[in-house]
């Protein structure tokens, strides 16, 4: 009984690899039969364009990306190969993102608590969360680079990546609140009811029944953060010029895409694997909860 | 067993996210501790604010920074670098940093606005601005560009051309074909723009580090024509350094700081003067993703929109301040919009700290006119590696 479950399982998990490659295959494919068959011009309709040029510069090949990867950054003494750079940079930006989602979860899910606990609050905050994903992050970035630049506390001083990890805190947090939010609000009457027959008080429920209650909810919630952390500290970095970053290598190496447009590519694809890498490491904490997630699917 | 691998898994990717948090927090702090100066006194920090990345663009102020002239004048001065966000004149007027550069019709507008800031020196005294177009389209002046479709940034970059094709007799609306352009030159080079705005430090060498299909070398600038808003009349003064109005009029100590700061800063840019090669060294080892001959041609391009410089480095000249002041205020946009509405007051700028800073410099002897100034000759190589 067991050997067949586990049989299984390793057959899933190829599957889920085998549709993995593919799925880059495809993406591939695509690539280069547009490059090959789409028109050197690209297309455009009434003066927009609509699809883009093919030419080695808008689109270089897969090999010179990847051969671009390979070579020294640039040709000064001792450049890292750009790929070696490109995950110095990827650790910098996941540093820096874990931070934010670290502090935008704690604020979301003490945001979510407070809503739970206080229906009024929840009315009067829950619409101004809301708006606060509305503002733009370009008009937030040089306000908080702004204030941060005034703190200065004993040896304390802010630093320009705290700026950057605010703004992903600020991404983060949302999600956290809302899905956290919806898990404590989740058992059902019947069950509040009998924890209110034990004469447990707010506290007590919270632990015993809300809390585990919450954890399906809270899980993708806190994947979803982490996903948002991640993008707000690449536009931070980008926005607000902090050094040594994934979002910063993005802009410097397009500044060269006249020049060398294969190189640009490198630090994209750094970002998408850092993305994965995040949902990963937020899987991984999952895990460790999986006693309480019934109704999520184990990702 | 399960569970408890389960728990393990769990632990330590916890454990992994606490350690990034760590590094996040540690690797990022900078060591900002108890700087002094060689006699031992301590030093005064000092921030300037960048337009953006690090690159030649500002060798100057890094030169300064690594041969310790800022910490000759008692100052520890932390460069901070432009983001796409970051408007370094309003970063000045916030007070979030002491000095910034910004070129002088961007700040004019944001004095307008509201921000006390003056200008105290005036680093690049011409324009590197370009409008750039292959050979074969021959737009060799402003009136050229009749019916053509030319590309510019946008953001206040665009205000020189404007009042280039306006003093052609050209009407910017309906006599050419304005487009977006991307801040690079791809648009030029696969043919969609005519003539394409470029700056003689950065965007121009690109193209010359770009393959031409027809050579199969790389561009050569007889490939290529060049409209440069100098001989056109409708230059504007670019980087300049801004200080704080405010702290100018009352703070004897900022206006004794301002005077030391300049005077380190001027000698960087001397420095790059005479020694490019090592001027662009610097620059490249603070970090710049773009290559080495990419920015020792930056350094002597820049050199060669300061030197020389007949009233030494950083004067700003009248006649140049009133042409940049003219344009900003006549110059119209697609929108209509000028740049500034009225005459800027007579904080804008001032020559009395640089004055200060020269005379200290003639003192040491060092040479802030530049008269026998002569570009090096830079090779590019593809891509700028």
């Amino acid at each position: 009984m067991t050997m067949t479950r586990g049989a299984d399982r390793t057959k899933s998990r190829a599957s889920a690899v085998l549709w993995g490659v593919l799925g880059i295959v495809v993406l591939a494919v695509l690539w280069e039969g547009y490059k090959a068959v789409g028109p050197v011009a690209g297309v455009e309709l009434f003066g927009t364009s609509i699809l883009p040029k093919t030419d080695d510069r808008s689109m270089p090949h897969l090999v010179d990306m990847l051969t671009r990867a390979i070579e020294p950054v640039n040709t000064s003494a001792g450049s890292p190969p750009v790929w070696v750079a490109v995950i110095g940079a990827a650790l910098n930006s996941l540093g820096v993102a874990a931070v934010g989602w670290a502090v935008g979860s704690v604020v979301g899910f003490l945001i979510a608590l407070l809503m739970q606990r206080l229906h009024v609050a929840e009315r009067a905050v829950l619409p101004w969360l809301i708006l606060s994903q509305t503002v733009p992050l370009i008009a937030l970035a040089p306000v908080i680079v702004a204030w941060g630049g005034k703190i200065q506390i004993g040896a304390f001083s802010w630093d320009r990546w705290m700026s950057v990890a605010v703004i992903a805190s600020y991404l983060a947090f949302f999600p956290v609140a809302v899905g956290a939010l919806r898990g404590l609000q989740s058992p059902d009457a019947i069950h509040v009811e009998l924890m209110r027959t034990y004469n447990a008080g707010w506290f007590r429920t919270l632990l015993k029944l809300r809390l585990p209650a919450s954890v399906p909810y809270l899980l993708p919630a806190l994947r979803l953060g982490a996903a948002s952390a991640i993008v707000g500290t690449v536009v931070a970095e980008v926005s607000t010029g902090y050094k040594g970053g994934i979002g910063r290598m993005i802009i410097e190496f397009a500044q060269s895409g006249t020049s060398d447009p294969a190189k640009a590519y490198a630090p994209i694809a750094g970002a998408v694997v850092l993305g994965l890498v995040s949902a990963a490491i937020v899987a991984l904490i999952g895990l460790s909860l999986k006693r309480f997630n019934r109704q999520e699917a184990a990702s | 067993m399960k569970h408890s691998k389960r728990i393990t898994l769990g632990v330590a990717a916890l454990a992994a996210s606490a350690a990034l948090v760590l590094s996040g927090c540690s690797s990022s702090s900078s060591t900002t501790s108890a700087a002094t100066s060689t006699d031992g006194s301590a030093l005064t920090p000092v921030k300037l604010q960048l337009q953006w990345f690090t690159q030649a663009q500002f060798a100057g102020y890094y030169a300064a920074l690594d041969q310790g002239y800022f910490a000759d004048e008692g100052l520890d001065v932390t460069i901070v670098e432009g983001g796409t966000d970051i408007v370094p004149q309003t970063q000045l007027a916030d007070g979030a940093v002491d000095y910034a550069v910004a070129w002088v019709p961007k700040a004019l507008a944001s004095r307008e606005q509201g921000a006390g800031i003056t200008d105290v020196a005036q680093i690049l005294q011409k324009s590197g601005t370009l409008q750039v177009s292959m050979a074969d389209k021959n737009i060799k002046t402003a009136a050229d560009l009749k019916g053509k479709v030319v590309g510019n940034w946008g953001y206040g970059n665009e205000f020189e051309m404007f009042a280039g094709i306006t003093k052609a007799g050209l009407d910017p609306a309906t006599d050419v074909q304005l487009v977006q352009q991307a801040f690079d030159e791809s648009g030029l080079l696969d043919g969609s723009i005519d003539a394409a705005q470029a700056e003689t430090y950065n965007e121009y060498a690109q193209i010359l580090e770009t393959i031409n299909p027809a050579t199969g070398k790389l561009y050569q600038p007889s490939d290529l024509n060049v409209i440069d808003w100098n001989d056109e009349g409708t230059a504007m003064l670019q980087d300049a350094i801004w200080a704080n109005t405010d702290k100018l009029n009352n703070d004897q100590a900022y206006q004794d700081q301002t005077v030391k700061f300049l005077t380190a800063a001027l000698k960087g840019w001397i420095y790059a003067r005479d020694n490019p090669q090592k001027a662009s060294d610097i620059v490249v080892a603070k970090g710049s993703q773009l290559g080495a001959s990419h920015q020792l041609w930056q350094t002597n391009e820049i050199n060669k929109l300061i030197w020389p410089s007949p009233d030494g480095i950083g004067m700003i000249d009248d006649s140049a301040w009133k042409q940049t002041v003219d344009v900003a205020m006549t110059a119209k946009n697609l929108e209509g919009t000028t740049v500034i509405t009225k005459e800027p007051d007579s904080d804008a700028y001032t020559n009395t700290y640089v004055q200060k800073a020269l005379d200290a410099l003639k003192g040491e002897g060092v040479d802030v006119t530049g008269t026998s100034y002569a570009p090096i000759t830079v090779t590019l190589t593809e891509g700028g590696k």
